[in-house]
């Protein structure tokens, strides 16, 4: 499995396959995708990433421990409960933006940042599930 | 007027707390003299509550409120009259004088703060049980005193015997809190209220109500367990396992005369019937004797006061039984009086132990010059205790003489009286005089004066007790009589008067009470041979028989659990899924409401395909020789539900199980290659056919199940909401997602935090090994 | 179209009961795996199946134009998946660990709550 071939390809492959979850993300509100979707493409992608290349290369890819990234996206997912208190309006109320760039028209939303939070702790918690399992593999 | 108005009471109420809160900290930079700064806060709420005392004199009550459960009438409600305010009084006055005894007595000690914290808890908690209007506030403060006071027993939790005497005191005062707790709600149901100050008007209702029996019996159960009754008084001499400042404070003056204070404030409500005034006076003569007859058996110092507390609670108990005015004014006096010299000489010996090393009677004598101070204490307490002028000890027991000669049966009751109070006598003498006059008897440390936080306590209690004497007509007016009115519920205010204005029958009891006492104590010694013969020969009491009935209740248990869990994880299993199978299946045959069989209706060729391939995949999973191959064939099924989702139009879930699948095989293969595991199924082929009967049945029960509910009609009204608010208010096209993040956030937050909380086991469960044959090491130190 | 379902939901279970009545750990892995499954595909079909339709309103409209499937027990089955993911993980690794510590993979022979021998009542306080 661990072929020359394999190695090669995986780290394209790996970072198409974020590229891509990052894109189920944003495009969930609409589209079918969503944080659970696109948390778990970027897990998989991590996933071949580690058996092509080591555990050791993913983490220091992630830079961060995963379970510090999936407790942020916690944080993130509960702080995008608060913002409507300060219009008067029970906790987690969806609050809308629209910003003008470039032409077109970006929104941004509560629960946009909340799908985001989703989509940090299902990446965080499972890959930091299988890296430790690849770990002891090892 | 209030000091701060009757709201202040609140704060008084929760001063304790505070102070419980605080003491760790305190302690540990301050040491010892922590005491004196915290004892400011029980003084300050004896001063809220001495200010409430004129008006209370003048026969006002107050009462206060806050709302807590409305919905189930339990409100943080207060109601002060002369009862709750007598009681308030001496909890918060002996309280800020037992902190500075805990500061002196525990000096050095290095859990100081942590047993000033108990203290203050059980401060805090006992003022709450005597203040409060609403039983259910009443009842989890009461429950608070039987912990705290758990608390205190163990906190020399090192030792066997503090341990268990902790554990024997609650499970004794906390099951008769229980007891208690029912019969509360029972009389608030019955009279219509929760509320203890309306509750206490409706007594005729509830006394002909036919659950008065069931209310009497509870409530007094409570009230035994709490106050030591015959026969749960064991408990009581066991709790002298803690430090001596508990003792004094909790285990004498105060959290004893709970059960007291309970009777007490039912009387209006439960008193003055022929199960009151029979029970009652019985129970509490009984315990009158037994107290001091094995108070005679102790030469521990300590354990002999202890056993004249069960005696006085007895006394306190019989004269409250007997529903009369004068005997329950002599209640009144005497629990003044009691909680004031009891406290004082716990204190004493205490400081006589703390400084002698020492506190068995044989093995003290003579200390009056070495400790002089403390020796008056004892004196001045001892008199009032033994019931001679002109303490306040000598009016309490001449105005009970009189209530109990004039009582109901009160020949009897007077005998009982006569008796106990003459063992009391020679009792209080036996203390008094052994440790503090006679030859000097060389003590293990050499003793001296204790210090001031020591001394204070002691003599403070013991003058208080000779002004009360002294100026018994104002104190009586001002404190006794108004708590008389409250336990009778109607006014009254006779004179009290120090010495007796005419010859009256009790002055009669009094001196025969006298004259027996000094006899008894001639022939102390003699008589502690006798009882500890007879206690020999009858070798079995209530304290032995608590360790039995725990006992049993404990092999039981354990044979009922050996019984039922066999410790067999297939037994198990199959249990669980037998239930669940009858749980399908006994229904649909009860009603008769099985499900139609209707056409399974048109399919295309590829979903009959699909469905198929899962059926197949799952037996295949079943057949599998090996791992690797079973693992593999896991994903086949997976794929297609997967499949499945998307032709049904969820091509989210599709996605998602897509993923899911392929990461499962991916890690289930990461670990199972590296178990070295036979594949085989170990089951014998009786087994394999019960199971798989029991796995048929439970999914046929699950078909037939899933097609009742299909066969019913559709409630889409949900579904409906979120298709039509999907886009109009939440701004998102893709519903599934929006009904994620929008509609359900809050479902998702939990959601993902499982998701979390899974990852962080994992990651435990995986760093965290123990060391090498750590198992067999953790199990020897438990 | 739902009794079809219906059946094979059944057969899921029932692979699955009998796989999680084994002694074996390997093979209650493999059983809870199918009974996620099971029970999952139990909330989708008992939300009504509707071909190909996804609950997705198009770009031009505020309301779906045609009948669309439920969306209700898509987005309670999600979350399902994933959680029963994350759990497959957890108990994999905690029978992984509990066949390192105890060297088998045998039900009957896991015994370190419940020993064998029956021990005294702890009597003491």
């Amino acid at each position: 499995m661990n072929t020359l071939i394999f190695r090669t390809v995986a780290p394209y492959l790996s970072a198409l396959m974020m590229l891509f979850s990052v894109f189920v993300l944003l495009r969930g509100h609409n589209e079918p995708g969503g944080g659970f979707i696109g948390g778990l493409i970027a897990v998989s992608a991590f996933a071949i990433y580690g058996i092509a290349c080591g555990v050791s290369a993913v983490r220091r890819a992630m830079k961060f421990h995963p379970m510090s990234i999936a407790a942020s996206g916690l944080l993130l997912a509960v702080v995008s409960v608060l913002p409507s208190l300060f219009f008067s309006q029970p906790a987690m109320t969806s609050q809308w933006l629209a910003l003008p760039f470039l032409g077109t028209v970006i929104d941004l939303s509560t629960p946009l940042f909340f799908d985001i939070g989703v989509y940090l702790v299902v990446v965080g918690a499972i890959s930091s599930i299988a890296l430790s399992l690849e770990e002891r593999a090892d | 007027m209030p000091l701060f108005g009757v709201e202040a009471t609140f704060w008084a109420l929760l001063g304790p707390f505070v102070a419980a809160a605080l003491s760790p900290f305190l302690a540990k930079t301050l040491k010892h003299n922590a005491a004196w700064l915290l004892a400011v806060i029980p003084a300050l709420a004896f001063l809220q509550f001495l200010s409430i005392v004129p008006g209370i004199a003048e026969g006002q009550t107050f009462k206060a409120s806050l709302e807590w459960v409305p919905t189930f009438n339990v409100n943080f409600s207060i109601y002060l009259d002369g009862l709750s305010v007598l009681f308030a009084l001496l909890i918060s006055g002996i309280g800020t004088l037992i902190t500075l005894y805990a500061g002196g007595y525990l000096k050095g000690h290095e859990n100081l703060g942590q047993f000033l914290s108990y203290l203050f808890l059980f401060m805090g908690a006992m003022l709450g049980v005597v203040v409060a209007d609403n039983v259910i506030t009443l009842f989890v403060y009461w429950e608070l005193t039987s912990i705290t006071s758990f608390l205190l027993i163990g906190f020399d939790h090192l030792r066997r015997a503090s341990r268990r005497s902790a554990v024997q005191a609650l499970v004794v005062t906390g099951g008769g809190g229980l007891a208690l707790m029912a019969g509360l709600i029972l009389a608030g149901y019955q009279g219509g209220s929760f509320e203890l100050s309306e509750l206490l008007n409706s007594g005729d209702v509830l006394r002909e109500s036919p659950y008065y029996t069931a209310i009497f019996i509870l409530v007094v159960l409570g009230a035994f367990t709490k106050s030591a009754q015959f026969p749960f008084h064991f408990w009581l001499p066991n709790a002298m396992e803690a430090p001596t400042p508990v003792s004094a404070y909790l285990h004498s003056a105060t959290m004893v005369k709970a059960g007291v204070y309970l009777l007490m404030r039912m009387h209006p409500v439960l008193g003055d019937t022929e199960l009151w005034m029979t029970v009652l006076p019985i129970f509490g003569g009984i315990t009158l004797l037994v107290g001091t007859i094995l108070g005679i058996r102790q030469t521990d110092l300590k354990l002999v006061l202890a056993y004249t507390t069960v005696a006085s609670l007895g006394l306190l108990v019989m004269l409250t039984g007997t529903s009369d005015p004068v005997a329950i004014q002599g209640a009144v006096i005497y629990l003044f009086a009691h909680s004031l010299f009891k406290g004082s000489l716990f204190m004493v010996v205490g400081t006589v132990d703390h400084e002698s090393g020492t506190r068995d009677l044989n093995r003290v004598g003579g200390l009056f010059s070495l400790m002089p101070i403390t020796g008056t204490a004892a004196v001045l307490s001892a008199l009032s205790m033994a019931g001679l002028p002109p303490l306040v000890g000598f009016v309490a027991k001449e105005v009970l003489y009189d209530g109990t000669w004039h009582a109901v049966n009160g020949g009897l009751w007077t005998g009982f009286a006569v008796l106990g109070n003459a063992m009391m006598f020679a009792l209080a003498a036996t203390v008094a005089i052994k440790p503090f006059f006679g030859a000097k008897v060389k003590t293990p440390k050499v003793a001296h004066e204790g210090t001031v936080l020591l001394v204070a306590g002691s003599i403070t209690l013991a003058v208080l007790g000779l002004a009360a004497g002294a100026f018994i007509a104002s104190v009586g007016h001002q404190l006794l009589s108004p708590m008389t009115s409250a336990i009778l519920g109607t006014p009254f205010d006779e004179e009290l008067h120090l010495f007796p204005t005419y010859l009256s029958p009790a002055l009669y009891l009094s001196l025969a009470t006298i004259a027996l006492g000094i006899i008894i104590f001639m022939y102390m010694d003699k008589l502690r041979v006798i009882v500890a013969d007879a206690l020999r020969t009858i070798g079995w009491g209530p304290d032995k028989g608590f360790d039995q009935v725990l006992e049993v209740i404990i092999r039981f248990a354990t044979a009922l659990t050996q019984t039922v869990q066999t410790g067999s994880m297939v037994t198990y299993m199959r249990a669980t899924f037998t239930v669940i199978a009858l749980v399908l299946f006994v229904p649909m045959i009860l009603t008769g409401n099985w499900p139609k069989l209707q056409g399974i209706g048109s399919f295309y060729a590829y979903e009959w395909f699909i469905a198929a391939i899962a059926v197949i995949g799952v037996y295949a999973v079943l057949t599998a020789r090996y791992r690797v191959t079973a693992i593999v064939l896991l994903g086949i099924q997976g794929f297609a539900v997967a499949l499945i989702y998307l032709l049904f139009g969820a091509p989210d879930l599709a996605f998602t199980q897509f993923m899911v699948e392929t990461l499962s095989v991916v890690i289930l293969a990461l670990v199972m290659t590296r178990l070295n595991l036979k594949p085989t199924d170990a089951r014998s082929s009786r087994g394999k056919v019960f199971d798989i009967s029991l796995s048929v049945l439970c999914g046929a029960g699950i078909s037939m199940l899933l097609m009742s509910i299909i066969q019913l009609p559709f409630d889409p009204t949900l579904s409906e909401f979120f298709t039509q608010y999907s886009r109009t208010i939440a701004h998102g096209r893709n519903i599934v997602n929006v009904i994620l993040v929008d509609f359900r956030g809050f479902d998702t937050i939990g959601e993902i935090s499982v998701v979390m909380v899974t990852g962080l086991a994992v990651l435990a469960l995986i760093r965290v090994r123990p060391k090498s044959n750590g198992n067999s090491n953790s199990e020897k130190n438990r | 179209m739902e009794t079809l379902f219906s059946v094979l939901v059944g057969i899921l279970f029932a692979g699955s009961i009998y796989l999680l009545l084994s002694r074996k750990l390997v093979r209650i892995l493999l059983g809870i795996a199918i009974l996620g499954n099971a029970v999952n595909l139990l909330i989708f079909t008992a939300g009504r199946l509707t071909r190909d339709v996804p609950p997705i309103i198009p770009l031009k409209s505020y309301l779906p134009v045609e009948a669309t499937a439920n969306p209700l027990p898509q987005a309670l089955v999600l979350t399902a998946i994933v959680i029963s993911f994350s759990f497959l993980a957890f108990f994999l690794v905690l029978g992984y660990r509990a066949y390192q510590e105890l060297g088998t993979d045998d039900l009957l022979d896991m015994r370190v709550a419940e020993p064998k021998e029956h021990s005294e009542p702890p009597l003491g306080y």
